[in-house]
Formats: C-alpha cells, structure tokens, sequence
C-alpha cells in the first residue's frame, strides 16, 4: 500500500497540498432571504465535521485559483474524487 | 579515581570549551555529553521541579537531563540537548538550571506534589502568581539579540522514504533502489550505521558503500520529526553549527519504511535520578564511540539480555562489573560469569547510594554493592512516534513484552528494532524485551518516573487516588511526558505505573497521543528563509523615484510602501491638510484597487457582492458601495465604475485589494459559472494620481488631459476618458478629502510622468498622513480600522439595505437577524474633546453612572483646517448619543468629550462643487 500522495488537481495535476486552501462545504446551500433565522445561523455556523467520505470545497490558491471539489476521507485524508466546482 | 574518564588515548583533534565557566577539552566527534563525560562531569544540572542533581541518563534525544544553553560566537542557543549536539571548539556551555535556584525549591518540595499549584494558587486567582512562577519555572533563557540563521530547505518527492539508516534501514533503502525506487535515507546521528556504530555487528560499512552504489540518496544530521496527511514527512536537517537553524525538508514519500530502532528505559528504584546512573546501552556508545569509561566499577542492572553485551564491553577494558538481573539465572548469566563477571541473578535493585553521584547500591534483600555507576536497562520501547502520528496506535502486548503496532497504516512499514526484531548477537538465546517492574508497597514511593518534568511513581499513585487514572488525565495532571523529552525513557513506565496502581493491565490503559515534532525542532528552521523582507516583501509604487526626488518619507502601509509625508518631517502633515482646503493637493492612489468585472452575469455578480446595487449603473457613472460577508459584517468598502455594458472596474481599498479578488472568485466560479463573467485584476497595471482641493479644477483645466471639465457633463462621481502622452488616461471625480477630486489613471508606466507634471500645474504633494486626517474630517471610515469583527452597514449610517430589506446579496440575510437590530450596537460617530484637544486614539468610552466601557476611539487627530481635536469612534448606540457627553480613559488618563455626528468638516457636502 502507498501513500495518499500530493492533491491533484484537474487543470494542474499533482501539486503538494500547501497550495491548496479549505474553502467550506458545499452541501451548504444558501437558504433563501425568507428563510428562518435558525436556518440562516445553520448555514453560517453548523457543520456535520463527520467522520469518512466528506464533499468539500478546495481552491487552489496558489496555484491556478480554480475553486474545486473534493470527496475526502476526514480519517485518512484520501481524496477520492476531485473536479472542478461549478455554478 | 570514580566516575567518568576516557581511556582512549587516540582521537579527534583537541577541542577547547568552558562548562560553567570551567575550561575543559573535547575532541573531535564528541557530543557535548561525551565530552562532558570525558572531563569526569557527573552533574550536568538541575531538576525542572525539585532542583536535584541530575546527570546524563542517555547518549541520545531521549535526553531529559543534560539539556544546556550553548554560546558561540556571540550566539546563545537556549535548551540545548547535550546528547545529540556536536561540541564546537569555543562553545560556552552551561547548565539551563543550576545551583542558584535550588534552595527555595528544596523548602518548598514536600509540597510539591502533582496538582500543588492547581490546588495551591487558587485563591484569589491564579495569574496573581503566575509572573513570579513563570519567571521561578521555565526552562533556559532566549536571547532577544540573538538570531540564529538557518538555510532554505525545500520539498522533495521520493518513491520511498526509510528513516533511519542501521542495518535495517540501510537493507530497506536498498532493496527499494534495486526495484528501481527513487529513495531518501533519513539519518539522525551525523554518521549512518546506528546502533552498529556501538553494538557492533558485520557489514554495515558494506551496505553503506551498496546503498550509495545503488543510487539511495543519503541525509545525515537529519530527523523525519512529524508524519503528516497525504504521507508528508517533515525533516529537520541540522545546520554545520549550534548557532545555525538548519533547514526543513517537506518529503512527500510515496512509501515510507521507519527503521528508527527503540529506546531503553530505566528501571524504577529509589533515588534513580542520581547522578551515574545511565541507561546501559547510552553507557556502551560513550565507551565504542568515544572512549569514554562511565564508570570504573559500573553495576549493570538489568531485566533483560540487551545489557550482557555491555557488561562484557565493559569489563573488556577493565572495569570491575557487576551485574544485578531481576531473572533467574540463564546461559547467558552463566556465559557472563564465566568471563570473570560477578553475576547475581533474582537480584532486584532497591535504592541508589551515595551524595551527590552513585557510590553503590542496595539490593531489595539488602545486600550493599560498592560501584561508581548504575547502568540500567528496563527493556526497550520501539520508537512507533511516526507510525503513530500517522494514524496508528501503539499498544502494550502483554505476551511478548513489548510494545506493538495495533493495525497497518497504509504506506508505512517497520523495520529492524522498531518492529520487535533484533537479531541475536551470539549463539545464545536473546530475550531482549520485558516488563517494566513497579516496585510494590512497603518501599519509597521517590522513585523518579519522568525525570525532565520530576514526575515521581508517588505522583502517579496521588493522581490515581485522586481520580485521574485515564491516561490522558495522568498526564495533565502531573505532566507526565510534557517535558522537551516527551516523556521518551518515561511514558510506558508512567503507564505502567498507573496500571499496577488501578489494578488493571498496561495494555488497557492505553498511550497518549503521539504528536509531532518527535524533537524539538529550532524556530528559524521553520521560518526559513521565510523572515524580515523576504517573508512580506514590500510593495512599491510606481512613482517611488519621484515621491524621493520631492524629499517623501515613505513608511510601510500594510506591506505598501507608500509616502507618508513631504518635507523633513511630521510637521508638514499640516500644511499638506491646510494646502488640499485651500489650494489643491495630488497624492498616489495607484494601490487602490482595479479589478475588471466583465460579461453577461457582471452586473448580477457586482450586485451580489455589493450591499447596494451596482447593475443599474450607466456607463461612465461611479457609485459608492460596502461589502459584507455572509454574517452581514462590513469587510470593505470602495467605487464601481461602469465602463460600459456588462464591463464594470471595482475600485477597492488598496490593502483589501486580495481578498476582495478572492471572495469575487468563489462567487463567481460557484454561484455564477466560469462562462459568464471574467475578473481581472489590474490594480498593477494603471497608476492613479488623485488631485483634490479648491483649485483642482483649474489645474486640470491646465494638464488637458480630458476635453470636457464641465459640471454637468462631468458631475462628482461621474469619469471619462482622456489622453496623457498620446496614451489612454482615465479621470474620474470623486473624493476622499471632502474637497472637489480628480483621479487620473494611466498606464503604470506613466506614473513618472505624470506626477511632476501635476506638480509643476501647482499641486501640492500630499501624503497618507495627511490623507488620513482629511477624511477622518469627513467621517469617512477606513474599513478595518474605524470598524470592527461586528460592524454592519446600518451602525456606519448606511441603513437602506437592512431597512428596505434588500435581498440578493451576500450577507443579505444577516442584517434581517435579531442580532442586526440591537439598540446597543456600537454606531458610527465623533467626538470632540472637551477644551478642543486630541483623544489618544484607541481610548475607551465609559458610561456615565455604572462605569463600563461603550465603546472605542477608531480615528483621532488634530483638524488643522477646524483648529481642534477630531475623532472617529464606534459607541453603542451612538447616533442617539450625539449632543451627550463622554468619559474617555486611556492609560490611566481619563477627559470628557462631546458624541457628534462623524462628519466635522463640510457637512452638506457643498465643497465637491467649489
């Protein structure tokens, strides 16, 4: 078995991890403006931090600057999957 | 003769230092311990907590007495492990604690048990005394003057990375080479062979010479400290000197192999800590590598066979050795009493004797044995550190006697020692592993456990008795393994300690954490080259030559160096401020930003950014708008212009200039799609002169840069296009001094020109300085500075986006929040000192009656155009203040001071139109 390895990026390919940046997660989607106050303070504030596969926005900052996602293990940091965010 | 002495006669060239101010030699290739040694030194300082002698435990980084601070060429070095540092001819060596603080301790120690200052130093409040324990505690002493230097280091990607090169690592190292992997091979000690270098054993220099010859890539002086996400190993390389940082290594390994051996533990018994009592193995490495003798008549104490082939080496050169052994007799106690050595087995050591440093030793039977040192070993402890931070876990495995890895972490693997393997050194058996062994009631509970941070086995049965029996408890509460050591020699002792004391086994209870760095690893390494000017380097202007050449000082402005005034010094901030209210006045606004927002989403994009709507605006307009962040919380403010349709330059603050790029980039790459709109940052590309004041006008009349300077074609926040030099020139009214403003913008290339050109037209150059006072004269904030983390749009005036309930924009929401609606949110507005004098910026405002703080000074300077003091200031609930009257306090010093609205200057504005 080897190592996780650097993060890939799909326009770059592999670049050490230092270049990227956490950028949140995207399973929190913007509730409406007439949404509840709780719903907005949930958006803000309340995140799953679960344990195994985690959806996660990363941007390669200092590199290409493309905002990315990421399916990442939270236990072993395996990236399983990354692609370019979109809107 | 006792103690301490080198009978190698042969050695390195001689090596002068000072211990304590005591002239000494050491050669070449000692460590400062051994050379230490060598000069017959048994104390090398004094214990953390009770101030008892202490002496070198280990020839390694296990180390947790012989830590020192080292001065060399002028450079003092604080903690300074002697184990492992290199002695450099004129090193000034002295203990981190020495006799000095010993006496108040020494009364103070029978309440020093685990918990004393958590029970002691509650009433009325711990920081109360924390100075004085701080100043009485603590380890080693920085030298503000002194700044080690350290090299650039780097990354480096291998297919296979072995740490630690004995024989097992070097075996890996190859075997990875000839399967055609790229391989690096981590060295802690300066030469490669580990514990070959004093254990002996055949063919390490032969698989030194094949690993090179296969291609292994070796580093010596050089520790894999941390194991990190994604199989990163961070490596320290040691510098040429003490007084260099070294460098550090980023080494993302594809594979590693550890190869990093075990540590020795002591054995437990009463006065353990005395000086001469050594870990056996660390006793053999002194003798093998260095010629040194710890001791002319040493007693090896031991529970296991590592020991034997010392006692043998030992008593080769002619010592007088005794071995004491828990166990039954073996073949190999047999063997060792066959070569003149006096054996006894089923021997257990009670106490240490002797004032000072060993003299002897009495037996649990007791039974007294004469001897100059106790070389201990109570078996081994696999270095697991990296396997563990990358995930694994050790546990005890109470069958074989040593501790384990409980499960595979994926790309690492062991090797040798680390891995519970050792290869017999004869034909006999070799049971290297056992048990520690608690010593059982009826005896002294002084027993040292952890001797950096004097943890006692009384300690770990207090802080059982008092409950705190999980391991992590037992460590916070008598810091057990939180010394610079990490509890190396200590921590499955402390354990096992713990377990017999609870009655539960070794393996239930379990390890704490084993975290990075696995040494300590100096500051400067880290930082790197990374420091002074090259960790931010400064910005400049394009202009800079020509701000000089007018006699600028320039000061650094958030990483921009910008001029802060003209003329020889502060003094001419004032006639900058009278010059732009009564003349005209041009300073370099290059910085602020110039960021492109183009395409057929730019104007939806611009209104979800802004918190005022910036799409209805019509070409060559300008607008004024904050930002916000989703928590509704102000994080810039700037102007956008409309360059035309679907194309828009967001002029931001200069030092926001980053993160509004950033913020505008997650949007739009998220929200809006990579298609629709563009973001192009061009603050770089154009420089930007503004000129401001009464005679603005004419000036520009005069520079012809533009056709038209009509007010009502060219209205306040309105720009066109021009031309300067045959090339395009963008001029735009609007101000930031209250007065009548023209930004001019042309290619940064320009900047040159058009600054003594402004001049030459009669503007007075004015600086940041000055600019801060005009528009602090205005209330026109600086975002950051005149608002704070809890700062809305509504508490600086701005209240349409809450109170319309404006949607579609980021933070849109939160301001809709209870919290957005508070009465006593702190609000915008200025101050006026009583007597007319300037309050410290930064002074607090109290209330009147209960006296509590309602806010802080933002802005406050001297209005030379109003002739008083002014100041900005965020007051809870300050708008419906304004007429009251206030306490400031600052330092000591307190006044009282007028709320007024923000703007003292031009309230309705009509100067823009002078």
């Amino acid at each position: 078995m080897t190592n996780p390895g650097p993060m890939i990026c799909p326009f770059c390919g592999p670049r050490d991890a230092g270049e990227f940046r956490y950028g949140g997660d995207p399973k929190a989607a913007r509730p409406a403006f007439g949404s509840s106050d709780a719903e907005w303070a949930g958006y803000l504030y309340v995140r799953e931090n679960a344990r195994g596969v985690a959806k996660e926005y990363w941007v390669h900052s200092q590199g290409c600057g493309q905002w990315l996602i990421a399916e990442r293990d939270t236990v072993t940091h395996v990236i399983q999957r990354i692609s370019e965010a979109t809107a | 003769m006792t103690g301490p002495v080198r009978i190698a006669k042969a050695g390195g060239c001689a090596l002068p230092f000072t211990f304590a101010g005591r002239s000494m030699q050491g050669r070449a290739g000692d460590t400062i311990a051994s050379a230490l040694l060598a000069n017959g030194i048994s104390t090398v300082g004094r214990s953390f907590k009770y101030r008892r002698p202490r002496g070198i435990l280990s020839a390694g980084e296990d180390e947790p007495n012989a830590i020192v601070d080292v001065t060399l060429n002028g450079v003092r070095v604080p903690n300074v492990r002697a184990t492992t540092q290199a002695l450099e001819a004129g090193m000034q060596v002295s203990p981190v604690l020495g006799r000095g603080a010993a006496l108040l301790t020494k009364l103070l120690s029978p309440f020093l048990a685990s918990g004393f200052y958590y029970k002691t130093f509650l009433w009325p409040n711990w920081h109360m005394f924390e100075p004085a324990i701080r100043r009485m505690a603590g380890l080693g002493r920085i030298d503000p003057a002194s700044r080690m230097s350290a090299g650039p280091g780097g990354n480096l990607s291998v297919d296979l990375c072995v740490v630690g090169a004995g024989r097992s690592g070097l075996r890996a190292a190859i075997r990875g080479a000839q399967a055609g992997q790229s391989v690096l091979l981590v060295e802690r000690q300066d030469v490669p062979g580990g514990s070959s270098l004093w254990r002996g054993g055949d063919g390490v220099a032969g698989l030194l010479s094949e690993a090179r010859a296969v291609g292994v890539t070796v580093w010596t002086g050089s520790t894999a400290f941390g194991a990190y996400e994604n199989g990163r190993l961070g490596v320290h390389r040691q510098g040429d000197s003490v007084t260099l940082g070294g460098s550090l290594w980023v080494v993302q390994a594809a594979e590693v192999v550890l190869a990093t051996g075990a540590i020795e533990r002591p054995m437990l018994f009463e006065r353990n800590d005395l000086p001469g009592v050594m870990l056996a193995d660390a006793t053999l490495n002194y003798l093998r590598r260095h010629g040194v003798l710890c001791g002319a008549r040493p007693i090896v104490a031991t529970n296991n066979d590592s020991a034997y082939p010392v006692a043998l080496a030992l008593a080769e050169v002619g010592a007088k050795v005794t071995v004491v052994d828990s166990r039954p007799p073996s073949e190999r106690s047999a063997a060792a009493a066959k070569r003149g050595i006096r054996v006894l087995t089923r021997a257990r050591i009670a106490r240490a004797l002797g004032r000072g440093r060993v003299s002897g030793m009495v037996l649990a039977d007791g039974q007294r044995i004469e001897g100059d040192l106790i070389a201990v070993s109570g078996g081994w402890t696999p270095t697991l550190h990296l396997y563990c931070q990358a995930g694994g876990k050790a546990i005890w495995d109470e069958g074989k006697s040593i501790l384990v890895p409980a499960f595979p972490v994926p790309g690492i693997s062991l090797a040798g020692r680390v891995a519970g393997k050792w290869e017999a050194p004869d034909d006999l058996p070799w049971a290297w592993s056992a048990a520690p062994e608690i010593p059982g009631d009826g005896v002294s509970r002084k027993v040292w456990i952890d001797l950096q941070n004097d943890v006692t086995l009384g300690d770990v049965e207090l802080a059982a008795r008092e409950n705190f029996t999980s391991i992590e408890h037992l460590k916070r509460y008598t810091t057990l393994g939180m010394a610079t050591d990490q509890g190396k020699t200590a921590n499955l002792l402390g354990a096992a300690a713990m377990a017999q004391a609870t009655g539960r086994a070794t393996t239930d209870l379990g390890l704490t954490t084993y975290r990075p760095p696995y040494v300590p690893v100096p500051m400067a390494a880290l930082a790197g080259l990374s420091r002074g000017p090259v960790q931010s380097p400064l910005r400049r202007l394009a202009a800079e030559a020509a701000h000089r050449a007018m006699g600028a000082t320039l000061w650094d402005y958030g990483g921009l160096l910008r001029p802060a005034f003209y003329g020889a010094d502060e003094g001419s901030i004032v006639e900058e401020c009278l010059a732009a209210r009564q003349g005209a006045v041009v300073f370099d606004a290059s910085s602020l930003g110039k960021v492109a927002v183009m395409g057929p989403k730019a104007g939806e994009l611009l209104d979800f950014l802004f918190a005022g709507r910036m799409s209805t605006l019509q070409p060559g307009r300008i607008r004024y708008g904050l930002t916000l962040n989703e928590a509704g919380i102000v994080t810039d403010d700037g102007v956008v212009l409309c360059l035309g349709p679907d194309h828009f330059l967001v002029s931001c603050s200069s030092s926001h200039v980053g993160g509004f790029v950033a913020s505008a980039e997650e949007w739009r790459q998220t929200r809006f799609g990579r298609d629709a709109v563009l973001i192009h940052d061009r603050t770089a590309h154009w420089a930007t002169m503004s000129l401001s004041g009464p005679k603005a006008k004419a000036i520009m009349a005069g520079l012809g840069i533009v056709g038209t300077l009509d007010d009502d074609a060219f209205p306040h926040m309105a720009f066109v296009m021009g031309q300067f030099m045959g090339r395009e020139a963008r001029v735009a009214r609007v101000s930031f001094t209250g007065e009548r403003g023209y930004e001019i913008s042309v290619p940064a290339g320009l900047a040159v020109a058009l600054w003594p050109s402004l001049i030459e037209a009669g503007a007075v150059p004015c600086g940041i300085e000055a600019l801060g006072v005009l528009r602090a004269e205005k209330g026109f904030i600086y975002v950051g500075q005149d608002t704070d983390g809890e700062t809305m749009p509504h508490d600086l005036g701005f209240d349409a986006p809450r109170l319309k309930r404006r949607m579609g924009f980021v933070g849109d929401r939160a301001l809709q929040l209870p919290v957005a609606g508070d009465a006593d949110r702190k609000q915008l507005v200025g101050l006026a000192r009583e007597g007319g004098g300037v309050i410290p910026a930064g002074a607090h405002l109290i209330e009147d009656g209960p006296r509590r703080s309602i806010g802080f000074v933002t802005s406050s300077h001297q209005s030379p155009s109003l002739g008083r003091g002014i100041a900005l200031a965020l007051i809870e609930g300050g708008r419906a203040r304004i007429g009251e009257q206030v306490t400031w306090f600052d330092l000591g010093k307190t006044g009282r001071a007028t709320v007024t609205p923000a703007c003292a200057y031009d309230p309705d504005g009509s100067r823009l139109h002078v």
